[in-house]
Parts: structure tokens; C-alpha cells; sequence
């Protein structure tokens, strides 16, 4: 293991240098913006309010609790101190449940949501994408355009597609939220059953998606490797085939992977949207609420954790890339 | 250049996205010649009309009536009225009711009538029926009221002193209007939306605004990533380092976050469709950033870009003349790319509510957000978001097609031969 570790090292410092930046621009970003935030926000919650002497207590607390009047370095510490105590402050839509309460229970929707789907629709779209290459003919026809069309379709459409044919046609799965809405959350039968009926949809409209795009990655990898003087080397040797093809799979699978690394930004964006279709309890959905509700502590808390989530998957990824990889490991030996 | 253009145009598949590209820009071009109603104009009182031709009823009473003998009109005025699940419907009452189940014949409409006509009670409670149900069984007996009669129906007007009702037409069962003699007949190909608007009239602008918002989002983006890729690749160095560091703290930070707390920022009111192109663009330009870096990396040594050093040609030259024709291919197909991207980046921030305002124009994205919000998709009213869906689905699809055509003429490891 010795000789990871400068690669190890490396990837750490890395988490830890994007993690600081996502955490500036999260609180830089809405302050560049013309105005006083907080002034802003609670003039919108004020429309139609009459407690004016609860908005002012409202205008009060955020602006001691952003420090709005304070320069901005000081603000900047203020920030930090609020979120190394977990504290984002209270919701306005849903006033007065803390932020974090609030995205506590949504976190956990998205977290068992996403990283499974895409994980699977990764593994069947790298097969299917190898079985292309190597099968040709009759399979990659018939997988090379469903994989084009999949891959062309936001996921937002793909889960409304899935919505309107086995939710609402065929009637096999419930259309909306995370469990039936006649129930509390708890740990009997019933109740787990209803979740995972639920999860149904939202994850395999994930899935189709992912595998869209893996499929196509993967195909075209893995026609790039078939060709490659190794193979043709190990074919004249008399290997086996079925050898040679694990080959192939093991050295096209490793731009797969940091191809995984780079995407999943952008997969859990998708994904995020395709919560907003099935009402799903997850941060998307968390997040729609507080952009309907024009809720800025709940919005700039979720959004933070997306991205601290997103900083973590690719974390996770590169550091399974580096053991995956045997570069890694020659390159780190020297 | 011109036998590049011929080439290009020689793939199938770009051949293919091309046409579909430019039959959508067509449209979006020639529909509002002919068709000149507002897109966002609010036509429809009530949400989600269906798709279909409607005619002015009050306008086919002043038109002339012709006499037309169809045999089968009879028989489909009542099948509009009574279809296979409504018999279905009587019976189960009449079931319910205590007739013997083998003497009612659901496809005998006459006799079906007769035995609902002299068994139904409308307030008759049957064991184990919800008041829903009782209701919907009221509402089946009214609309059934007359529907085997042969006569007609008088038009009345009211008179003004009086208040009696006088007859100003009779209606014969067989009288026909020539819709071409209506005054007032309007074609929703596409019904209306929640808000009552002609559906397809709003789709085409809505996809020339998303069209637009793809564009300038592309060019934003393009040209960003075009000069860092140039700047880091080209110039090298410490820029090089800086510029690389920047690019992959853009990596790894999801866009879409960036996207979603700058329009959040940015405000509802101060949100037009172009204010989002710009975020979009400033936000996906990293891509490109990194491409084009790598393709100048393995430039700048070559030959004759040494060879126009060494005749002294200034940076902003070497870069026009001698660089940039060797990735322009490569700039466009990103460009491509960067397009359908930004059309369904609009998209995906519409549906979190976070798009263009309303009130100007419709997008793409917008009119899923709406959809989605009234529910259409649970309510199965699809006309409202099954041709946007598909109309994006056409846009990025062709686009992607274009720019495989694109690859396989510029990368000839690529072809398939």
C-alpha cells in the first residue's frame, strides 16, 4: 500500500481544496447578487403577510444569523462557524422547523435513490456496451439505437414516459411520493413494502438513462481495445478467448470509470429533476419546495449538500480508480 | 472547405439529425407567418381542453341547416352517449337492483333502456354504494333523458317585455351544418394548457425560445472554453496551471448547483430567457475548456507552428492561422453539443421553477413545469407535455446525430467502412 499513498495524498488534498471552494461560491454566489439578501427574501415572505412585527423578528435573526451588516470576511467566518455546528438556520416556508430537519429526512431518499440506480445502470450499460463490441451484428444494432435514443432523453422525460405507462396505464406501480400516503413511517412489513413499490419508478428511470450513455462510452472503448495489437498478440498465442475478452473488458472498464467520476454531477442534476416528477421525498423535491416557497436558507443548505455529495461520490470513485488501475501503482512506485 | 462541406454531408447520420434540425427551425420559422395568433394568449376559460376542432355552437344556429339521411347517425348518437362501459354501468345497477342477471341484454339498447327507464330510482340507496357512485348514476339517468326520441329540438328566444319564451328555430334530428359556413371554428391541434392557451401555437415559440436560449448558452460557452483552451494549452506555464486548477474545480462542483443558486440568486423578476442563456453559458463551458486545451497541447510543437514562430508572427496570429483551423472541427461539434445541453439545462431549471419568467415567453421548459404542476401527467391530459417532451427529444437527438455524422467525417478512426 506504501506506494499509493502519495496518490492517496494527492486525491485527499484535492476533496478537501474543492470542498473550501464549494463552500465560498455556495456563500459568495447569492451575495454578489445586487441588494440585501436577507432584506429581499423577507420582503417576498412579507407579501400578504400581516404579523409585521413577526417579519421584522424574521428580518432580525437572519440578518444576525448571515450577519448581513458585518464586512464580508467576518460574514464569511459567521458562515463557516454555522455550518461546522450544522446550523442553517430555520426554514422560511416551513418556519419554525430548522433547515437541517428538514433535509435530514430528504437526504436519506436521495442518498438510497441515486447511488444505487446510477451504480446499476453504470454496471448494465459497461455489460451491454462490451456485449455490443463483441457480439456486433444482430445485438449492437438493436442496442446501439435504443442506447442513442436513451441517452438523448433528459431523465425528467424518461420518468414521466415511465410515469404515464405503468403508473397511470398499467397501473402497476403508485405514481407519487416515497411510500403510500396513508402511512406513518415505521419499520413494519407494510410499510417497507409501500417504499419499495414506490422506489420503482424513480429508480429505473435512473437506471434506463444511465445505461443509455454507459452502453454507448463503453461499446465504443471496448471496439478500441478489440482492435489493439495485444489482442491480435494473445489471439496468435492461442489464449482464450473468453481471456482475452476479460482483457479487454478489465482495460476498456478503467476510462469507464473516471468517465463515471466526471458524470455523476451532472447524473445526480438529472436525477434531482426526475424526484420532482414522482413527488419523491428526496432533496429534489426538497428543492423545488423551497424555490416555490422562495426559501434561502433551505436552497443554499441543499444545494451545499448536493455538491458535498457529488465532491464525495467522485472522492470514493478515484480512490477505487487508483486501485483499480495498475499505472497508478507503477507510476507511485518510482 | 467546400469539399469538407460535401463530406459532411455525404454521413447518413448527419445527414438525418440535419434534416430533423431543420425542419423544426422551419416550422418555428413559417408557423408564425401563417398562423398569427399570440403564442401566450389566453383563449381557453377552464384548464386542459382536448385536442380537436371547435366549432362555434351558437354560430351553427344562424347557419344554413341541410338535411342529411344518414343511417347510422342514430346509432352513433347513442353509442356517444351509452358506450360499452355505461351498459355496463345500467347493469350493474339493475343487477344490484334484484333483476335476474340473464335477463338483461346489454347490447339491445331499446330493451336496456326500457328496464332502466322503469327501474331506476334516482334516489333509491342500493346496499354497499358510495355517494359517488350515486351520483354518477344520477348523472348517466340525465344524460340519457330523450336520447332514444326521434324529434327534435326548438331554439328560443326570450322576449325582452314579455319574458315568454318564443321558438326562432327548430332543430330536425338530421340537420347537418357546413363547418366551412360557421363563422367561428378554431383547430386546437393540441387542445389548451392549464392556462387555457392554444398548446401548439405555444409549443412552436416556446421552441424557438428554447432553440435561442441553447444558442446563445453554446456560443457563451464555447467561446469561454475556446480562449481558456487556448490561453492554457497554447501559452502553458504557470497559466496553464492556474487555468487547470480553475477548470477542474468546475469539474467537480455539479453545474447544475452553480445554475440553480445563480437563478435562485439572480430573482424571478429579473429572469428573462436570455439572463439564463448567460448562466447557462457561464456555467458549462468547462468541457470545451478541457478539449480544446488537450487537442492545442499536441499542436503547439508541430512543425509549422514552429515554423511561424520562427517568422517572428505574434501569439494572436499563430493562434488564428495556425492553430485554431486544426480544431475548428472539433470547436463546432462541441459547440453542438453544448447546445442541446443548454436546451435541456433551461429544461430541467424550468421544472424546478427556477426558469425564465412566465409572463414573456414560453420555453420548453416551461411549459413541463406548468404541465407538472397542474398535473397533467396524472390527470392524463398528454397533449399538454407529450409533444414537448418529444419536441426536445427531437432537438437533441438530431443534434447529437449531427455531431456523430461530424465525428465520423473528422475522425477516421471513427468510420465505419
Amino acid at each position: 500500500m506504501k506506494g499509493y499513498r502519495k496518490y492517496f495524498l494527492n486525491k485527499v488534498l484535492w476533496l478537501l481544496v474543492t470542498f473550501v471552494f464549494a463552500i465560498v461560491l455556495n456563500f459568495i454566489l447569492p451575495r454578489l447578487m445586487p441588494g440585501d439578501p436577507v432584506a429581499a427574501i423577507t420582503a417576498k415572505l412579507a407579501q400578504g403577510a400581516t404579523n409585521t412585527t413577526g417579519m421584522q423578528k424574521v428580518y432580525q435573526q437572519y440578518a444576525e444569523l448571515f450577519g448581513t451588516n458585518k464586512p464580508m470576511l467576518e460574514q464569511f467566518i459567521l458562515y463557516i462557524k454555522n455550518i461546522a455546528h450544522g446550523s442553517f438556520g430555520f426554514s422560511f416556508s416551513q418556519y419554525p422547523r430548522p433547515v437541517v430537519d428538514i433535509l435530514k429526512s430528504s437526504i436519506m431518499w436521495t442518498v438510497c435513490l441515486q447511488f444505487p440506480a446510477i451504480i446499476v445502470g453504470w454496471l448494465i450499460g459497461n455489460t451491454l456496451g462490451a456485449l455490443a463490441a463483441y457480439l456486433k451484428k444482430g445485438f449492437d444494432k438493436v442496442l446501439m439505437p435504443v442506447s442513442i435514443f436513451l441517452s438523448n432523453l433528459p431523465t425528467f422525460g424518461m420518468a414521466i414516459f415511465l410515469l404515464v405507462i405503468f403508473g397511470i396505464g398499467l397501473k402497476w406501480f403508485p405514481t407519487s411520493g416515497g411510500y403510500g400516503f396513508d402511512l406513518i413511517p415505521n419499520f413494519s412489513l407494510k410499510f417497507i413494502w409501500s417504499v419499495i413499490v414506490h422506489y420503482q419508478l424513480p429508480f429505473w428511470s435512473i437506471v434506463l438513462i444511465a445505461i443509455g450513455g454507459q452502453a454507448i462510452g463503453m461499446r465504443s472503448m471496448a471496439i478500441y481495445e478489440l482492435n489493439a495489437d495485444y489482442v491480435k498478440y494473445s489471439r496468435f498465442m492461442g489464449i482464450k478467448d473468453r481471456k482475452i475478452i476479460g482483457y479487454v473488458f478489465r482495460n476498456a472498464m478503467l476510462p469507464q470509470v473516471t468517465g463515471l467520476a466526471l458524470s455523476i454531477g451532472t447524473m445526480v442534476g438529472g436525477a434531482l429533476v426526475a424526484e420532482i416528477i414522482f413527488s419523491y421525498p428526496g432533496l429534489g423535491f426538497t428543492l423545488l419546495n423551497g424555490v416555490m416557497g422562495q426559501d434561502y436558507p433551505l436552497i443554499s443548505a441543499a444545494t451545499l449538500i448536493i455538491t458535498l455529495m457529488v465532491l464525495s461520490a467522485n472522492f470514493i470513485i478515484e480512490i477505487l480508480y487508483g486501485i483499480i488501475d495498475p499505472r497508478i501503482k507503477a507510476a507511485q512506485a518510482d | 472547405m467546400k469539399h469538407t462541406i460535401r463530406q459532411v454531408f455525404h454521413s447518413g447520420k448527419f445527414l438525418v439529425g440535419f434534416s430533423i434540425f431543420t425542419a423544426l427551425l422551419l416550422i418555428v420559422f413559417v408557423y408564425p407567418l401563417i398562423i398569427k395568433n399570440a403564442p401566450l394568449a389566453i383563449i381557453g376559460r377552464g384548464t386542459f381542453f382536448p385536442p380537436g376542432t371547435y366549432v362555434n355552437s351558437y354560430d351553427t344556429i344562424g347557419s344554413t341547416q341541410y338535411t342529411l339521411m344518414l343511417d347510422d347517425a342514430a346509432a352513433k348518437r347513442i353509442a356517444s352517449k351509452l358506450g360499452d362501459q355505461e351498459r355496463l354501468g345500467l347493469k350493474a345497477w339493475l343487477v344490484a337492483d334484484g333483476i335476474p342477471e340473464n335477463q338483461i341484454d346489454i347490447s339491445d339498447t331499446v330493451k336496456l333502456l326500457d328496464l332502466w327507464v322503469n327501474h331506476y330510482d334516482p334516489n333509491k340507496e342500493l346496499a354497499g354504494m358510495t355517494y359517488a357512485k350515486l351520483q354518477y348514476y344520477q348523472r348517466l339517468d340525465a344524460s340519457l333523458e330523450g336520447l332514444l326520441s326521434i324529434k327534435g329540438v326548438s331554439i328560443a328566444v326570450k322576449n325582452a317585455q314579455t319574458g315568454a319564451l318564443e321558438e326562432t328555430q327548430f332543430v330536425q334530428q338530421s340537420d347537418y351544418v357546413n363547418i366551412s359556413q360557421v363563422a367561428n371554428v378554431r383547430v386546437l391541434p393540441l387542445g389548451t394548457d392549464n392556462f387555457g392557451r392554444d398548446v401548439l401555437t405555444e409549443l412552436v415559440k416556446a421552441t424557438g425560445v428554447s432553440l435561442e436560449i441553447g444558442l446563445v448558452a453554446g456560443i457563451i460557452a464555447t467561446l469561454i472554453g475556446l480562449t481558456l483552451g487556448l490561453l492554457a494549452g497554447y501559452v502553458g506555464g504557470l497559466m496553464d496551471d492556474i487555468i487547470m486548477f480553475i477548470t477542474n474545480l468546475f469539474t467537480v462542483i455539479p453545474g447544475f448547483v452553480l445554475l440553480i443558486l445563480i437563478s435562485f440568486s439572480i430573482g424571478q423578476d429579473k429572469r428573462g430567457a436570455v439572463t439564463i442563456a448567460v448562466v447557462i453559458g457561464l456555467t458549462s463551458w468547462v468541457w470545451t475548456a478541457r478539449a480544446v486545451r488537450a487537442q492545442v497541447v499536441s499542436l503547439r510543437n508541430r512543425d509549422h507552428v514552429n515554423l511561424s514562430k520562427l517568422s517572428g508572427h505574434s501569439v494572436v496570429h499563430i493562434i488564428l492561422a495556425d492553430i485554431l483551423p486544426y480544431i475548428a472541427s472539433y470547436v463546432v461539434m462541441a459547440m453542438i453539443l453544448q447546445i442541446s445541453s443548454g436546451i435541456l439545462a433551461e429544461a430541467g431549471l424550468s421544472i424546478l421553477g427556477l426558469g425564465p419568467r412566465t409572463t414573456d415567453v414560453p420555453t420548453l421548459g416551461l411549459m413541463m413545469n406548468w404541465a407538472m404542476i397542474y398535473q397533467a401527467q396524472i390527470l392524463g391530459k398528454w397533449w399538454a407535455y407529450i409533444p414537448v417532451l418529444i419536441t426536445i427529444a427531437l432537438i437533441t437527438f438530431s443534434m447529437n446525430l449531427m455531431n456523430t455524422g461530424l465525428d465520423q467525417v473528422f475522425n477516421p478512426a471513427l468510420r465505419e467502412d
